[in-house]
């Protein structure tokens, strides 16, 4: 068994026997003719470009069908190349005037184009050579007049392994049944290759070097879009897990096609926000297709790893705008740095070496207290971002009103600097983390400092109940439904009610289809997720009745354990399903 | 001979597509036209290879030059792309 790592290009599984086709057709080799032969070969030459645009036509009017006007267009701008003025021009006078055979004028034109793209240092424009080379090297198939790549010859299902697809690959492939994905030596997700993959289904990794050299045909394969990973003749219970991941993969498919464009509401009409979790140095698309109404939580701890020095003002302003401008419309509500321990050592910031127990250690508002210009320059950022957006910040770790206060302050400080600078600016709501239980018991005095309140159940779970999950001597004493957990949420979210304010559960509980039914019925606003379960939580919270749920919700908060409240909301569910 | 600076607004810039309307517009008008980036690349707008060339991301400015016939038109034409965003939402 071998794993070899590449790019995620397309999302989805495909397991089956690769198909190795390479399509390297080598260098073109230098002949010398005579002026007559040169006047044949420019002949040849044009025949060839003619034949390569016969190909894009019937190309377009089958991308047309199957994938849409805005696709089709693609396919206009490699017609475009082939009246470029390379083609009509520059390559015949070569032929003529240097007395070359086609073939390699055709490489010097494309070699000399390879050369002015390796200049460009944006990512995505470098991958539009690939345009180029697919037309180029159609026109030099005529020219051998080499038998085309064919997807006709693929009898039997297979998953494709070649050095490079081009796109016009990809789109013959996409009618062959036969096609269940492929890998490629090169490329990268912004590669037409990858687009056309996405928009056809096929699952594809790219980018992973030496794969077409390495596999033979008839090797079986499990190509991963989901991780970026080929496993080249797996174990059976290898094979097994990933057939499982594969079902489940259709069944949220079938999910989303269903519930895609449909609210998140209870069947008798109450509306609760489903949100997303994400973190800010991920991409802000990512996620976009799943049309959250909002990120409930953006963590920021990621801009600062991995690195030695602090991120800037401009370069974490360029990263909210990107988030805010992805999804302008909505709320979206980023929680400040919660960084301590190590990762602060290492970017120079003085705290404490291996603390004994950073849980209850220097980290999140605490360190931004100790040192203000940290948060300060996070804040300036994220208000001069929220002139394009809708941004609200949250603080972590707050356990005293002082705290809030003090981050007040400093909010306030940074709003004023910017004004006096005359950066244009916009000062963000405010909210805060109820993650420890002392915040939990004085929610009703911090509420009357912020504008809405978010709970990091993970963390508040393993305060209260003094268990630390990855402690495998207690970590089954870690249990959401405890009713000390049940009745803290309940105590906060009335508190919150009674002043008119939002409440959103932002942890893992939120998360979790079970819990739903007791965090809908005791009046949370907003559900923010892991992406990977948006779709179920909004599933769950459609087959909710939300009166049941809230009297539910209020008669669990008397039961003595957990294993009697998951009995009560079991029971509940299951009549559901029977509906 | 006419100049004009120009801003690329839509979200992707000038990706395959929109070079292709750009190369398609500025051909039919007989006039020469150009297009240059911030790094004084000057190309030609009737080559996609050219305008692809130019790698020009949402944000950036290019100087559009035209010269010849109906060098008002071609320019109006062009600008008028642009400002659409390539009909790209």
């Amino acid at each position: 068994m071998l794993i070899k790592k590449g790019i995620a290009a397309s999302l989805g599984i495909a397991m089956g026997p690769a198909l190795v086709i390479n399509k390297e057709q080598g260098r073109a080799e230098k002949r010398m003719l005579t002026p007559e032969e040169a006047h044949a070969e420019v002949h040849r030459f044009k025949t060839a470009v003619e034949q390569t645009r016969a190909d894009l036509k019937a190309m377009r009017d089958k991308v047309l069908s199957v994938l849409g006007k805005k696709h089709a267009r693609l396919i206009d701008a490699h017609n475009l190349i082939l009246s470029d003025v390379i083609i009509t021009q520059t390559i015949p006078k070569k032929i003529r005037g240097k007395l070359i055979n086609a073939e390699y004028a055709l490489q010097e034109a494309l070699d000399n184009i390879e050369r002015q793209f390796a200049k460009i240092d944006d990512e995505y424009f470098k991958e539009r050579r690939f345009d180029f080379i697919d037309v180029f090297k159609k026109i030099a198939s005529h020219l051998a007049s080499a038998e085309k790549a064919s997807s006709e010859n693929i009898s039997e299902p297979s998953v494709l392994v070649a050095s490079s697809l081009f796109p016009s690959d990809t789109m013959a492939f996409r009618e062959n049944k036969n096609v269940l994905g492929f890998c490629t030596d090169l490329g990268s997700k912004a590669s037409h290759t990858a687009i056309f993959a996405q928009s056809a289904g096929l699952p594809a990794v790219v980018g992973l070097v030496d794969i077409s050299s390495q596999l033979r045909t008839g090797d079986y394969i499990i190509a991963d879009g989901e991780q970026g990973i080929v496993i080249v003749n797996p174990r059976a219970a290898i094979i097994n897990k990933y057939k499982a991941r594969k079902a489940e993969l259709e069944k949220e498919e079938a999910l989303f096609s269903r519930l895609k464009d449909l609210p998140a509401v209870t069947v008798d009409g109450h509306k609760v926000n489903v949100f997303l979790n994400l973190d800010a140095e991920g991409s802000p698309f990512k996620w976009k297709r799943l049309k959250a109404g909002g990120i409930g939580l953006c963590r920021t701890e990621g801009l600062f790893m991995n690195r030695s020095i602090l991120p800037s003002e401009d370069e974490q302003y360029e990263k909210y705008l990107e988030l805010a401008k992805a999804y302008s419309g909505c709320p979206v509500i980023i929680r400040t740095a919660d960084i301590g321990g190590d990762r602060a050592t290492k970017l120079g910031i003085k705290g404490l070496h291996d603390e004994r127990n950073p849980f209850m250690g220097f980290r999140g508002i605490r360190l931004f207290l100790k040192y203000p210009e940290l948060l300060k320059t996070q804040l300036r950022a994220l208000f001069r971002a929220n002139i394009k957006g809708n941004i609200s910040i949250m603080i972590p770790m707050v356990t005293s009103y002082n705290e809030v206060e003090a981050f007040r302050q400093i909010a306030d400080s940074a709003i004023a600097e910017l004004a006096a600078e005359g950066r244009p600016a916009k000062p963000c709501r405010l909210g805060i983390m109820i993650e420890i239980p002392s915040a939990a018991l004085i929610v009703d005095q911090l509420l009357s400092l912020v504008d809405f309140i978010s709970v990091g159940t993970n963390d508040l779970i393993q305060y209260s109940l003094a268990v630390d999950r990855v402690n495998q001597y207690v970590s089954s004493l870690y249990e959401p439904f405890h009713p000390a957990v049940l009745r803290l949420l309940h105590l906060i979210t009335e508190a919150a009610k009674r002043c008119g304010k939002e409440v959103s559960i932002c942890g893992e509980m939120a998360s979790d289809p079970e819990a739903a039914a007791f965090l809908v019925g005791i009046g949370v606003d907003t559900l923010s997720v892991t992406p990977k379960m948006f779709l179920r939580i909004k599933n769950a919270v459609r087959k909710l009745n939300f009166k049941t749920s809230a009297a539910m919700a209020l008669s669990a908060l008397d039961l003595p354990s957990a294993k009697k409240v998951r009995a009560l909301f079991d029971s509940e569910n299951s009549t559901h399903s029977k509906l | 001979m006419i100049k004009k600076n120009i801003k690329v607004v839509n979200e992707l810039g000038i990706h395959a597509r929109p070079a292709g309307m750009i190369v398609n517009t500025a051909s039919s008008f007989p006039c020469e036209v150009w297009l240059e980036n911030e790094d004084g690349m000057n190309v030609n707008a009737k080559s996609i290879m050219g305008v692809m060339m130019l790698a020009a991301a949402c944000g950036s400015n290019l100087l559009l030059t035209a010269n010849g016939g109906k060098e008002e038109d071609a320019v109006k034409a062009i600008e008028k792309l642009f400002a659409d965003k390539f009909d790209e939402d």
